[in-house]
């Protein structure tokens, strides 16, 4: 996997380790994420239900399995195949960077983009932009439970996940609604692209009219995720879910 | 028309280059851009200073051999090769940036003259068919679905220019090897290698340096034969099929 140029033919490379193979894994640990988000999303939206519904939504995701699996089961194996693919998904997005840059070491003084997406060509930076705010996003409601509204650090607010959240996306709290609409947009940039591509990737767009609709998939993806996320911290911000 | 020309100037692969500015007139519109580049090379002969290097052949776009980054576009701002672009795709007055090939696995040779071998290599690893020379087999005694017979001749049109390497913001020649791997992979004659094939194709590929591919179609709109991006997925689809196959 060095890009180093080479004057003769190569023998017995192993493919597993090509650049292809690379974008395999990167396709395959992004369909994890676009899961993960789907199901994120859809319990997220709970919050449109009440507190008592939420709250009893993210006890049942502790519970589910139980006694096969013991409480929280399910969410450590979720956590662990997130992290897996985190790992996979950032390492070949490293080492695929990497050529690219090793490539081209002379750019060009013009350059025009004539087909590719805003979306496309952001990739990277929008990546590394999601990985920041998942971070914050984890500290915030998983790992510390950080209480940004009234009431502190007080164990009936950062116990109580619907609390949690609403304290949240108070008015007083505008720009934390600022934050996540902005790390929504840029999730739905990098669904926009990373969709369609996972799907060429995976090498099922062998026409005009699958690469068609695997773009049409990705606009769906991103519209449907970030659209769906969006809705909590507004409705929160403005009111209506209290 | 008259024009201002920015060109990369490179002695050798080993010394620095920079953009030189030349002020060029007469240039008429039925002209070929390379006609152009002759003009200016008369006229830097006669000011007794070194003519602009660059590629060309057959100059009726079928060869390749002709590149040039030309105003940020790979062969200019028309669906063609630099040799079939004509004057009149520009304006009198317009400044015309001209920069060669930008890519570690094309080296520059000199001025805009990159070396492409690494193409070649590509080929010589898999590129080709295992057939016993001598008399022709009867053509119709191997049966090829049209359909299959037209995508294989539509993406056999690549020249090997390589401005999809040149267009590709990671430097990948990923539409290059999957108009070979689609090109051969469609016809009977293609099978026995086929999975082989995109594995030692794609190992040179990888070892000349080219980068990977991010899917975002700069090198399918920079294409003068219009290559589709849909061969890097038949490429992606051969290749996963190739490891599951060992």
């Amino acid at each position: 996997m060095r890009a180093v140029a080479t004057t003769t033919l190569i023998k017995g490379a192993r493919s597993t380790r090509s650049t292809i193979a690379l974008k395999l894994l990167m396709a395959a640990s992004g369909i994890v994420f676009i899961l993960f988000v789907l199901v994120h999303m859809y319990g997220n939206l709970k919050a449109f239900s009440g507190e008592l519904a939420f709250n009893e939504y993210a006890e049942h995701l502790r519970t589910f399995g139980e006694p096969m699996l013991p409480y929280g089961g399910l969410l450590w194996i979720i956590r662990v195949v997130l992290l897996a693919s985190l790992v996979a998904h950032v390492g070949s997005a490293i080492a695929l960077a990497k050529r690219a840059h090793a490539q081209r070491p002379v750019k060009y003084s013009v350059k025009k983009n004539k087909a590719s997406s805003l979306s496309s060509r952001t990739m990277r930076w929008g990546g590394v932009a999601l990985f920041l705010f998942v971070v914050w996003h984890l500290l915030q409601f998983t790992i510390v439970k950080i209480n940004v509204g009234a009431g502190g650090q007080a164990p009936e607010v950062t116990e109580n996940p619907y609390r949690l959240l609403i304290s949240a996306f108070q008015p007083e709290q505008w720009w934390m609604v600022i934050i996540y609409l902005l790390a929504m947009l840029a999730l739905a940039f990098h669904l926009h692209h990373g969709t369609f591509s996972a799907i060429q990737t995976l090498g099922f767009t062998n026409t005009a009219e699958s690469r068609a609709r695997a773009r049409v998939a990705g606009w769906v993806v991103a519209i449907v995720v970030a659209g769906g996320f969006s809705l909590v911290p507004l409705f929160t911000v403005f009111g209506v879910i209290s | 028309m008259k024009l201002t020309l920015k060109i990369w100037r490179q002695a050798n692969a080993s010394e620095k280059g920079a953009l030189k500015t030349y002020e060029l007139d007469g240039v008429s519109q039925d002209m070929s851009f390379l006609e152009m580049l002759d003009l200016l090379n008369e006229q830097l002969l006669q000011n007794d200073e070194e003519p602009v290097a660059f590629d060309s052949d057959c100059r009726e776009g079928i060869c390749g051999m002709c590149s040039l980054m030309i105003n940020g576009e790979a062969h200019g701002p028309e669906v063609t090769t630099t040799c079939q672009l004509h004057m009149r795709s520009f304006k009198d007055g317009d400044t015309i940036t001209i920069e060669p090939w930008r890519a570690a696995s094309f080296p520059i040779v000199k001025d805009l003259i990159v070396d492409r071998s690494a193409f070649d290599r590509i080929i010589q690893n898999g590129g080709y068919i295992s057939a016993n020379t001598g008399s022709a087999p009867e053509a119709n005694s191997v049966p090829a679905p049209r359909d299959k017979a037209m995508r294989a001749f539509n993406t056999a049109t690549c020249i090997g220019c390589g401005a999809c390497v040149a267009a590709c913001p990671n430097g990948s020649a990923s539409l290059f090897l999957g108009a070979k791997i689609t090109h051969l992979g469609e016809l009977p004659q293609g099978q026995p290698e086929r999975y082989s094939r995109v594995q030692t194709m794609l190992a040179q590929h990888d070892a000349e340096g080219f980068g990977g591919c991010t899917n975002i179609g700069e090198c399918a709109s920079a294409c003068p034969k219009e290559i589709p991006l849909d061969v890097i997925s038949q490429l992606n689809k051969d290749l996963r099929k190739s490891l599951i196959l060992g």
